[in-house]
């Protein structure tokens, strides 16, 4: 038995995650969440902002990390349209530009057709700009030098939403949904920092323990990973109960593959050392 | 037959049938993109212009879009293209990978050149010659902004490092970046980072409510917040001998990275399950239509 074990094929391990992940999938039977103190925070602020209040929603990532960002991205902007904030969408990503045209279409255009949200009076998409950190920072002063037109090359100076819009200063909040560089780490050290620009993030998973120092102080609250996500889409559930619904909840319907993947990885780890201990004790007896 | 073309043959007969299986048994099929038309300006009465976008079928308009149907299945051969490698290496695995290179090469190159060169160089440089050209909604008014001459020079200087001889000169704009970016990094560094960090350390060790009474958590929070940050900063510390209390605290230091370093695995096991399991969800649900959860297809 030890030998089968001490020899097992490791594809046998990727068949048994394959279906530790695709059961719960299959069982659509998610588990409760509750947000933490640093996911409520966001929620908090995005809640109690004034009704209108200029939020720029900087989603930089690419489809790569959708499924472990577009949870959160959803849950945010859907706050903020249900708060009928002023939105301004951008991305430092060449390919996280059709993810903003995405989530504009589906929630901003279909899921809030009803509130008639208008883009260039109540949303604005500057789009993507090549230069990296060299964006945060000159718009920390000057937006237009930046993005002088808009995602469809209306000149901001026409557009009414940005008529009065000079800089990062006249946002009340940044939201930057960051997968690595340029991302989280440039929002806090040339918009956050600088300026004392009120950032929230939400980041990868790999990403997150280097964005917890900033927390409080330089940042507002981080939503770590697909939990982070599940966590925001369960506050906005308990405050808008119409979002309790599962159609809501991408990301509390991932955390149930994320239980069972951890618990089999968990075992697999106290089985390795089981086998590494129980070889050592055979070595000793002969 | 080979061991190996034996498992290939199954698992794509076994797919084959399922997929068979699942186009006969389920009630509307499975593997179609739906749309509807929306006007993209709907309350002009002169833009007649129309978009397709996403329908759930049996809604007033929805109809199978060819191309998004075409899509969703290169995306699913594609998705099990690349978890194949799990069982070893093949040629599926990498057509699969020489096109997302491939895709994503060139997606980020046309978006850089009409973003960075046309977008802003050129419009900056030539406004009246790209408002005829690719930028109708630009400025009548905008005039030529003969800064932009500069990266263009720089730009040209840089790629001078193709030319057979006079490789030298693409040194100076390579030079100016190098330079211009430390000193970018240096100040934000010292203010994020540095000096911004060093304030967050300046905590109370015992933290006193504002009824008067000491909050035990936060005081301990705050006090292994201190111990953390010092007996790491100890470990890296290497003027002294780490033996006696200095190598006591340095070894507490350890301990603290070690932690660091199992919770940055953990969140990356969690990332990566997070990415498996939206796969798994597109294959399920937008593919096989097995499950429904967003309600995309309530007839």
């Amino acid at each position: 038995m030890l030998n089968l074990l001490k020899n097992l094929d490791r594809r046998w391990i990727f068949l048994a995650m394959l279906l530790a992940v695709s059961g719960p999938i299959l069982a659509q039977r998610p588990f409760p969440e509750k947000p933490t103190k640093l996911v409520q925070d966001v929620f908090d602020y995005v809640e109690n902002l004034d009704e209108g209040s200029n939020v720029l929603l900087a989603l930089d990532y690419a489809p790569s990390s959708d499924g472990e960002l577009a949870p959160m991205a959803t849950a945010l902007i859907r706050h903020c349209c249900l708060k009928r904030h002023k939105m301004f969408f951008m991305t430092l990503w060449p390919d996280g530009l059709p993810l903003l045209g995405r989530n504009i279409e589906n929630i901003l255009q279909t899921e809030f057709a009803s509130l008639n949200l208008k883009e260039g009076v109540d949303y604005v998409n500057f789009g993507y700009n090549p230069a990296r950190e060299v964006v945060i920072i000159v718009m920390g002063t000057n937006l237009r030098k930046m993005y002088p037109r808009d995602v469809n090359g209306t000149d901001l100076d026409e557009i009414p939403l940005t008529a009065n819009i000079s800089s990062l200063q006249d946002m009340k909040l940044i939201i930057n949904i960051s997968a690595g560089y340029p991302g989280m780490k440039e929002w806090v050290q040339y918009a956050a920092s600088p300026h004392n620009i009120k950032l929230a993030v939400g980041s990868t998973a790999v990403q997150a323990p280097q964005a917890y120092p900033y927390y409080p102080n330089q940042m507002l609250g981080l939503l770590a990973a697909i939990k982070g996500g599940a966590e925001y889409e369960a506050a906005l559930a308990a405050k808008y109960p119409q979002y309790d619904d599962p159609k809501f909840k991408e990301g509390i319907r991932r955390m149930a593959p994320q239980f069972w993947a951890h618990l089999l990885i968990i075992g697999l780890i106290v089985l390795g050392n089981g086998i590494y201990f129980a070889e050592r004790l055979q070595r000793g007896r002969r | 037959m080979k061991r190996e073309t034996l498992i290939w043959t199954v698992l794509f007969v076994a797919g084959g049938l399922f997929l068979v299986y699942r186009g006969l048994t389920a009630d509307h099929g499975f593997g179609k993109s739906y749309v509807k038309q929306v006007r993209i300006n709907p309350e002009s009465q002169t833009d007649l212009r129309i978009k397709y976008v996403n329908s759930r079928p049996g809604v007033a308009g929805a109809e199978v879009s060819l191309p998004r149907t075409v899509g969703l299945w290169l995306s699913a051969f594609f998705t099990l293209a690349i978890f194949s490698f799990l069982y070893r290496d093949n040629m599926f695995y990498k057509i699969a990978e020489s096109v997302f290179v491939g895709v994503t090469a060139a997606y980020v190159m046309a978006q850089a050149f009409w973003e960075g060169i046309v977008d802003r160089l050129l419009a900056g440089l030539t406004p009246q010659l790209m408002r005829g050209w690719a930028l109708p909604d630009l400025k009548a008014t905008q005039e030529p902004n003969y800064v932009y001459l500069i990266p263009l020079v720089l730009g040209i200087m840089l790629l001078w490092r193709l030319a057979p001889r006079g490789g030298w000169i693409a040194r100076w704009p390579l030079a100016f970046i190098v330079g211009t970016f430390a000193g970018v990094k240096l100040i934000s560094f010292l203010q994020a980072d540095f000096v911004s960090q060093i304030r967050s350390t300046i905590v109370p060790l015992v933290v006193v409510t504002a009824a008067g009474s000491i909050d035990i958590w936060a005081s301990l929070r705050n006090v292994g917040l201190i111990f953390g940050v010092f007996s790491c900063l100890t470990y890296f510390f290497f003027s002294v001998p780490h033996r006696g209390v200095v190598g006591r605290i340095s070894r507490a230091g350890v301990w603290f990275l070690m932690i660091t370093f199992g919770a940055s695995f953990a969140f990356t096991v969690m990332g990566r399950i997070a990415l498996f399991a939206a796969r798994l969800e597109f294959l399920f649900d937008d593919w096989l239509w097995l499950i429904d959860p967003k309600g995309k297809r309530l007839w």
